[in-house]
């Protein structure tokens, strides 16, 4: 976030929200009466704690309060309308996989960002989809914020598919893509010889963020590759920082022996780091997720064998997964995840009154927060910088009508970073030029 | 509205004999209407009394603390201080709510199931853009797990299952009620109209346009369209005379029996149609052509022609906030269903997603908390027509279900909450006043063919 918006300059400056219920994101339970105070566009403290004198105080009387929310797996940005080819930036058929960087194309224009935004989502971990290759490319996490910079971390994690999809790029069989896998991990080693050395001791790079996303060292002729390649140079020079474990390798699988697989790569690559997104039969080994550690970005309410991949699915899985002491979050894979990432919040009050039904097993109204706030930021590595409102997280807040896993709640007020966000959307606008159908003295076009 | 039914034998014998007569007149046969009758029964149910609930009734009438009895398949009653009939079950419906079982007027459960694979992609006859002789209910399957998902979570007691929109004339569409079966004639909603499934704008001109045939544009669509009915009145004035005079039966085309059905007014006409200015279009070519739109479905730009469509007495079926997906659905607002409730027009929410379907009723939530946003105060009873009454009406099975009125099907959830919020589930579903479902009982889970013997037999879902 760079712009400010003209009216509502607020770094610099200290935002004080009082009075609301103020729910952390961390799993904890709703405080009321709580405050909420940014500063500099982070947060400094929350919950029982006083307004500082001086603050810009917002009355939340009667309100809920919350950190933004956090699409934990989604294509926002990434196109205007699905169906449009020129518009639709989420899959490429071109000569490249790995090597692709989504954060050139994030469109924060794009109607579906306003939306969500005015839907309370603030953050969004988004990807690439696959074209011709297992890879889809390396993903990132934006804002929402209305302004020309969406990026917050470009290049976070490098996608790839090892279910039923990827076993199809793969050429038909779940064999090929664990080759294809293994195959690309080799050259990325071969290659990553030439690299820059791992930084030990001395300067930290950010973990799972590779300050150069392709070491240049790796492009020149003087890195020497074998004969028999299969990857363009670029993509296996994409998956030098994956294989070190600097950056996330964020894989879809869904059946249980899948994420079995998943979860054996790192004997063989001990640096991978990572983070399993679907897991649709994730209950049924939940046991062995727990003792991974591996994250699981996972879909909430799948609960339909939409595949043979998919045959245990049900509405508890996440329950009985978070029970096991899985860390997981809700995402929403291949659920119109490019438009309708706001549908997290629903999903998350659906996992209450899930509890509510014998035999399920659902969330603690904390937790359920949680998993759209917190989990999916800690997914990605980056819980220390979003997804709660625990001291010195961004400044990403929003004020809803009530409580917001209720579908019948609104965010009031939004902040990003601080800076307060418009409401308004096309949609508001189109709503309000079309609520008086009377013919007036000129035509609806006319009404703005 | 049913004509009267031959067999075939009798059939082929009447004909030979109209041919052998000569001079005289054969007498006119009928034609059988419904080839594939239902053979739903309901299932024994016990006389149940709840009490002490709140009732959403369906039609817009509400009650708090209320009593509901039912029996014999039927609702009884409805009111306060209502006395158990001996040996009925008696449920306490205290901090519950009961409503009218909600009716999915799009669904593609059965012609598009659960595995979706190859082997299964039922719903669209893309072979031509007018196929109104094919029928949905020849491509249902009923072991689709997306039945059972509808009914335990979604509280779902009927809907209607519709072929695709890649054709102008997609086909014919069947009524069902929410109850397993070995046949699809076996779940087949009984004395339910049929429905003909049209579609306007981008679907068919681009399925067509891509293969180098026509309808490749909106006016290709169109065209096509009115020539198609041009062909229907002429095939119907042809049967009419002969249904009135006899004499040789004239050929029998099954696309143009369903047209024919459509324009005698015995087939509801389900017509996908998002945009305000296609919709406009649509009610002008079927006067022309002499028929009545029944719904919009997918009505997406509803809200900009609220008024005409409550003047011409058309249904709309809503999403509460899908969006974006196609051009088409780029002006969808979140106050579609209630505007077009507010200027007096058939609101209806829909699903047709095997998702949505288990939602329903938080749509319909989320379509009223935006109308009330912007000032349009629906009361919840009110918002519950769009998910019974008004879907019943746009089915032709209103006197049958829809409401909780006594003698109609006791089609009936039991929530364990107010059902407008996120956090309540059904607890009980009564079909024809049969408990289908119990949450508290997993004995009362259907389970289909297709998931018994694989991971997760018998969960909750």
């Amino acid at each position: 976030m760079c712009a400010l918006l003209s009216a509502t300059p607020a770094a610099a400056q200290t935002i004080a929200i009082t009075g609301g219920t103020v729910a952390l994101g961390d799993g904890s339970e709703p405080i009321p009466g709580g405050t909420v105070v940014i500063r500099d566009g982070r947060v400094v403290a929350a919950g029982n704690v006083p307004a500082p004198g001086g603050a810009e105080v917002i009355d939340a009387t009667g309100k809920w309060v919350t950190p933004g929310l956090v699409a934990g797996f989604s294509r926002l940005g990434l196109l205007d309308v699905d169906a449009v080819d020129a518009a639709n930036d989420v899959t490429s058929e071109g000569p490249f996989s790995a090597a692709l960087d989504i954060a050139p194309a994030v469109n924060p224009n794009a109607q579906p960002v306003a939306i969500n935004r005015a839907d309370g989502v603030t953050r969004a971990v988004v990807a690439p989809a696959v074209g011709k290759s297992i890879f889809a490319g390396q993903g990132a996490l934006i804002d929402t914020g209305a302004d020309l910079d969406p990026v917050t971390r470009p290049r976070l994690f490098q996608f790839v598919e090892l279910g039923e999809q990827g076993a199809e790029e793969a050429g038909g069989s779940r064999a090929a893509a664990h080759v294809l896998l293994r195959n690309a991990l080799r050259e990325a080693s071969e290659l990553g010889r030439f690299g820059s050395p791992v930084a030990s001791g001395g300067q930290e790079q950010r973990p799972g963020v590779p300050e150069n996303p392709t070491d240049p060292k790796l492009l020149t002729p003087q890195a020497q590759r074998s004969q028999d390649v299969l990857l363009t140079r670029f993509d296996a020079a994409a998956l030098v920082p994956v294989l070190r474990g600097r950056q996330l390798l964020m894989v879809h699988a869904e059946r249980a022996t899948d994420i079995l697989q998943v979860l054996a790569l790192r004997r063989e690559f001990p640096n991978l780091k990572l983070v399993i997104v679907g897991a649709d039969e994730g209950w049924t080994v939940a046991e062995r997720l727990a003792a991974s550690s591996v994250p699981v970005i996972a879909s909430a309410l799948s609960d339909l064998p939409g595949g043979f991949e998919s045959l245990a699915a049900t509405q508890s899985n996440i329950g009985r997964m978070r029970a096991a002491g899985v860390n997981v979050a809700i995402g929403t894979i291949n659920d119109d995840d490019s438009r309708m990432a706001f549908r997290g919040r629903h999903y998350a009050g659906n996992l209450v009154g899930l509890g509510k039904v014998p035999g399920a097993t659902g969330l603690s109204w904390g937790e359920a927060l949680a998993m759209v706030t917190s989990r999916p930021a800690e997914a990605v590595g980056l819980g220390g910088e979003i997804g709660s409102l625990r001291p010195g997280r961004r400044g990403d807040v929003v004020v809803w009508s009530g409580d917001p896993l209720e579908n019948t709640s609104a965010a009031e007020l939004i902040l990003i970073d601080g800076v307060r966000q418009p409401l308004a959307t096309r949609q508001t606008k189109l709503r309000d030029r079309y609520r008086d159908l009377k013919q007036d003295v000129l035509p609806q076009a006319y009404r703005r | 509205m049913r004509r009267q039914a031959i067999g075939a034998a009798a059939l082929a014998a009447a004909l030979l004999t109209g041919c052998a007569t000569g001079g005289e007149k054969a007498k006119p046969l009928r034609i059988n209407q419904d080839p594939f009758p239902s053979t739903y029964q309901r299932y024994p149910g016990a006389a149940t009394l709840i009490r002490g609930v709140t009732i959403l009734d369906g039609e817009g009438g509400r009650i708090e603390g209320g009593e509901i009895v039912l029996a014999d398949g039927k609702v009884q009653a409805v009111g306060t201080g209502l006395a158990a009939p001996s040996g009925a079950v008696v449920i306490d419906g205290a901090g519950k709510y009961v409503t009218a079982g909600i009716i999915d007027v799009h669904s593609h459960l059965g012609d598009y199931p659960s595995p979706s694979v190859e082997a299964h992609q039922d719903g669209n006859e893309a072979t031509g853009p007018a196929r109104p002789e094919v029928w949905a209910e020849h491509s249902v399957w009923p072991q689709d797990p997306g039945f059972s998902r509808a009914l335990t979570n979604g509280g779902v007691t009927a809907l209607q299952i519709l072929p695709g929109s890649a054709n102008l004339f997609g086909g014919r569409s069947v009524t069902v009620k929410n109850v397993p079966a070995r046949t699809v004639q076996g779940m087949k909603f009984p004395g339910a109209p049929y429905g003909l499934k049209m579609a306007c704008g981008e679907n068919p001109k681009r399925v067509y346009g891509s293969k180098g045939t026509m309808p490749a544009t909106r006016m290709g669509n169109i065209a096509v369209t009115r020539q198609t009915w041009t062909n229907a009145q002429k095939y119907k004035r042809k049967w009419d005379a002969y249904e009135e005079d006899g004499g040789e039966m004239p050929d029998r085309d099954l696309a143009m029996d369903t047209l024919r059905g459509v324009l005698a007014g015995d087939i509801l006409v389900h017509n996908h149609c998002y945009r305000a200015d296609e919709m406009a279009v649509m009610i002008d070519l079927s006067k022309e052509a002499g028929y009545k739109i029944g719904t919009f479905h997918h009505a997406v730009e509803s809200y900009k022609v609220a008024d005409l469509l409550a003047r011409e007495g058309i249904c709309s079926a809503m999403w509460a906030d899908w969006y974006g997906f196609k051009m088409e659905a780029y002006d969808a607002v979140r106050e579609n269903v209630p505007l077009v409730h507010q200027a007096g027009a058939c609101a209806i929410v829909h699903s047709d997603d095997p998702n949505g379907i288990q939602r329903l009723n938080q749509e319909a939530a989320k379509a009223l908390a935006a109308g009330r946003r912007m000032g349009l105060n629906i009361a919840e009873e009110t918002a519950w027509t769009w998910l019974s009454a008004n879907p019943a009406k746009a089915l032709g099975i209103f006197e049958q279900t829809g409401s909780l009125k006594p003698g109609k099907n006791a089609d009936v959830v039991l929530w364990n909450g107010n059902p407008f919020s996120n956090y309540s589930r059904p607890e009980r579903v009564w079909i024809d006043g049969a408990l289908m479902y119990d949450a508290n009982n997993p004995r009362l889970r259907p389970v289909s063919d297709f998931e018994l013997g694989q991971p997760g037999e018998g969960d909750v879902k």
